[in-house]
């Protein structure tokens, strides 16, 4: 695996990544100080997630793995936002069905 | 004669059944204390975590004598509540914990998947040893929390009772499961990585055997799961130790929000416990069957499936908490789906009898018993999925006995079954055969009579972890129950004797004792340090019994033809 | 080295080299999908009790210090290039310049760990410490109003817990890293055989992968 990167990813790469991880950290900060809705959520998690993808891809060599590995990524993903799906869909549903007597109240 | 396993400095000038250029077998290769607790080998290491687990499943048992002795009599004149919440406390954590869920993986699974894929260890034999020390700090944490004043809060922990008001010793059996998980995190990594890099040449996936793509299967498990329940142990300890209330509703926390961390751990953590005892079904379905197992494929698909879809169904456990009912009915049709791939190799393994060459050894007779009691605790298990059902029968010893039909009646009985047939490989000795099928038997029996009863009392309302029951009518059945632990606890502490005294006493062991098909029978029992002293080609499938008979045949023709001659 | 000395490396239960990096590198991978699901766990507490609470969680990262994060967040970006120029300095066995990035690697390491000193002591100054002495005054102004106390309690039970179990890895991370440098230096790395720079590498990277989530979700929120 290290010897593959050699061939493929070059110094002049790595510091491009750095420099966008950079850039784009300075971009959410600027963000998060202007009020765009909702949107700032959204920006805050996606920009999160552009440069999540770029270190696993470019500085932990993903782009230059095993399929296995690839889809190692993928899988515990998925099982992350399993959990994360199922537990609000109890949370957001409480009270729906109206079945099961008064449902708590948790939170706002 | 040549020195029992285990046993420290000894004379090594008696060695005159030892051929001095054959390599000695992996118990006789080095002794003494440093040579076990220093050991890489999988196979010291699979005997280490036997001894370990063995020892655990005594102490689980200790305290289901306690509970069951207890029950004998309506009232509470045995133990006092809180000492009878620790009691199924403590049965519950040192079970599932230190028994249930590493020891098929960590004892069979050690020994027997580097072997049969042709490779000569696990992947990082060195991360093995150290799982067996992390395991064991973890429980000796679990055994002193019992010591100093006892955990009484369940094995499920649920807060607010395990973050707030229990005055047991939570951190401390926290920390201790932590531990143990990670020792069970690293055995899954291993397994994993083993089996994905270090197969023999021509060892395809498709040809390899059912129990080790149980184990495989299992590890993903192990490696999805347990950490999420390792990170919500944590957040209890965090609430105990530094306030940081994160399941308390005062500060907007929600105790259900722990309930749905801990099941999705917890609930396939079951399959981690099922799985691996499947995997030893089908090994011992083909060899005792003599036949190769019935539609391998779906076998193999449908273990995959029971790992996937066991992450799907955590919310049955959940049913009555204060979930949404919209939730609990989606997780209701969920668990029906995981019932599918379980039926799938239940009617293979009959398929794979249809026909077959059956004889009735010890660990056949354990592999029946599995089949009857996964019937019964598998269709049991269906019906509490049902959320109708459940709802009447939740914390209900309905439940109690349908999981100890799964977790005894197919996991003990798999790990019973796999001990006996692996036995002489592992030690190179054979045990004596009627005590043996004796105790197959009490097994079965005494398991019946413990637990049948108490389906019959969990539907007529009886409810789980109360030491006492106001109900005169129930006391029969409860005596039944405690006679057939009674009958269990024989069965099981039968073969601590025999299998002990075979260690010293009974006959070498053949390569081949049982005439199975797989790579573990063609090497010596036991087997040397390296496994194999040629690099394996593999060039067939799994259970060539055919093949097998053919040879047989062949040889029986050829031999008749010679001798008209 | 001596071709002793290396071949040594190639431990006796693989079959190759090849073998022996896969099966350490795919090691680590899993452990990491392991490290995933255990983030994610408080990552899903985390989430559902904002989605309840948007209001306090908003009043409550506005006490964190956005200054000592976002310095953190570029430290810990700068620590993930480090680590990259240690493999690239190990895939070319050149020794002086493996163990001056592993050492940076470390440095920026320690940086994160005292800045985050700094911040968890200004949030005992401020009783913004989960316990007996905790108080919260709602230092925003505008519509939003009163925001319930016991709310915002809840983001610092979350903040310290993730925060705290970050930096634990950290820690971890900077003790392997030591290990590294110190092998470094007695000379156990060759082009032939540098596993352990990668594979720590990984583990580093995903420390850093963490703390890119957490920065947005903690210190972000309700800035405007």
């Amino acid at each position: 695996m290290s010897t593959e990167s050699e061939h493929h990813i070059g110094l002049p790469q790595y510091f491009s990544v750095f420099g966008a991880l950079m850039a784009l950290t300075g971009l959410t900060i600027w963000i998060a100080f202007q009020d765009f809705g909702w949107l700032n959520n959204v920006f805050a998690v996606g920009i999160a997630v552009i440069k999540a993808t770029l270190v696993i891809l470019w500085f932990m060599h993903l782009r230059y793995s095993s399929q296995l590995t690839k889809s190692l990524l993928l899988v515990s993903l998925f099982f992350f936002l399993l959990l994360v799906a199922f537990v609000f869909a109890d949370t957001l549903t409480r009270g729906m069905l109206e079945i099961t007597g008064r449902p708590p109240v948790i939170g706002g | 004669m040549n020195p029992g396993p285990g046993q420290k400095e000894q004379d090594m000038s008696s060695t005159a059944e030892h051929q001095t250029d054959a390599p000695p077998d992996y118990l006789n290769d080095g002794y003494g204390l440093r040579s076990w607790l220093l050991t890489t080998d999988h196979k010291r290491i699979a005997m280490l975590y036997l001894m370990s687990v063995t020892i655990f499943f005594m102490m689980g048992s200790f305290f289901a004598a306690l509970i069951r002795a207890e029950l004998v009599t309506p009232e509470g004149d045995l133990v006092t509540p809180d000492m009878y919440n620790r009691l199924f406390t403590m049965h519950g954590v040192i079970m599932v914990f230190l028994f249930l869920i590493p020891t098929i993986p960590a004892v069979f699974g050690n020994f027997f998947v580097p072997i049969m894929i042709g490779a000569k260890d696990l992947a990082m034999p060195r991360l093995n040893l150290a799982s067996w020390y992390v395991f064991n700090v973890g429980a000796v944490l679990i055994l002193y929390s019992i010591f100093a004043g006892g955990l009484d809060t369940g094995w499920t922990f649920y807060v607010p009772y395990s973050s707030s008001y229990s005055a047991t010793n939570v951190v401390t059996a926290a920390v201790g499961i932590f531990i143990a998980g990670f020792a069970s995190i690293m055995t899954g990594l291993n397994l994993m990585v083993t089996i994905h890099r270090m197969r023999a040449p021509g060892m395809t996936w498709f040809r390899l055997p059912l129990f080790v793509w149980a184990n495989y299967a299992t590890s993903i498990i192990i490696l999805l799961g347990t950490p999420v329940v390792a990170i919500t142990i944590l957040m209890v300890g965090a609430e105990r130790m530094f306030q940081l209330g994160i399941f308390d509703p005062a500060y907007g926390g929600d105790p259900i929000l722990f309930q749905h961390l801990f099941w999705f751990y917890s609930h396939p953590a079951v399959y981690i416990m099922v799985l691996p005892a499947m995997g030893i079904q089908s090994e011992l379905m083909a060899a005792f069957a003599r036949k190769r197992i019935f539609g391998y494929r779906y076998v193999v698909y449908s273990s995959l499936g029971i790992a996937v879809l066991g992450f799907l169904v955590w919310g049955h456990h959940m049913y009555t908490s204060g979930q949404s009912a919209y939730a609990a009915a989606v997780f209701s049709i969920l668990t029906m789906l995981v019932a599918v791939p379980s039926a799938v190799k239940t009617f293979n393994w009959t398929a794979t009898l249809y026909r077959g060459s059956i004889s009735f050894q010890t660990p056949m007779l354990y592999a029946l018993a599995f089949m009857g009691l996964f019937l019964v605790g598998g269709l049991t298990g269906v019906m509490l999925g049902t959320l109708g059902i459940d709802v009447h029968v939740h914390d209900t010893y309905f439940v109690v006995a349908h999981f100890h039909y799964v977790m005894v009646g197919v996991t003990v009985s798999a790990f019973m079954g796999g001990l006996h047939y692996w036995w002489p490989k592992m030690t190179g000795r054979l045990y004596p055969s009627f005590p043996s099928k004796i105790s197959a038997i009490l097994v079965f029996l005494g398991f019946n009579l413990t637990f049948f009863p108490q389906f019959l009392l969990g539907f007529m309302g009886m409810p789980r972890r109360y030491h006492a029951y106001p109900v005169e009518d129930w006391q029969v059945l409860n005596v039944l129950s405690s006679a057939g632990a009674t009958v269990l606890g024989v069965g099981f502490l039968l073969p601590a004797v025999y299998l002990t005294w075979s260690l010293f006493r009974g006959k070498r062991a053949p390569a081949n004792p049982w005439g199975a098909v797989g790579l573990e029978w063609d090497i010596p029992s036991p087997p040397t340090k390296h496994n194999f002293e040629e690099d394996v080609v593999v060039t067939h499938e799994a259970y060539d019994y055919d093949a097998r008979r053919d040879a047989i045949a062949a040889a029986a023709a050829a031999k008749q033809e010679a001798d008209l001659v | 080295m001596s071709e002793a000395v290396q071949n040594s490396r190639l431990a006796h239960w693989y079959r190759s080299w090849e073998e022996q990096t896969e099966s350490v590198t795919l090691a680590m991978w899993f452990f990491l999908v392991t490290e995933v699901m255990f983030f994610g766990g408080i990552f899903t507490a985390y989430l559902i009790y904002r989605a309840q609470n948007p209001e306090a969680f908003a009043a409550a990262s506005h006490h964190l210090d956005i200054v000592m994060g976002g310095v953190n967040t570029a430290v810990l970006i700068g620590s993930s290039l480090t680590v990259v120029m240690s493999v690239w300095a190990a895939e070319r066995g050149k020794q002086k310049a493996l163990a001056t990035w592993l050492f940076l690697t470390m440095l920026l390491g320690l940086t994160f760990l005292v800045i985050k000193y700094f911040e968890y002591s200004a949030k005992f100054e401020h009783n913004l410490v989960p316990g007996a002495s905790f108080e919260f005054h709602d230092t925003r102004a505008g519509e939003h109003g009163y925001v319930d106390p016991s709310r915002a309690r809840m983001f610092f039970h979350l903040y310290f817990f993730m925060t705290g179990l970050h930096a634990l890895h950290m820690i971890i991370g900077l003790g392997i890293y030591g290990v590294l440098l110190f092998n470094t230096l007695k000379g156990k790395y060759s082009v032939r055989w540098h596993d352990p720079i990668p594979v720590a590498g990984l583990y580093w990277h995903f420390v850093d992968l963490v703390w890119i989530f957490l920065f947005p979700l903690l210190y972000l929120i309700g800035r405007h």
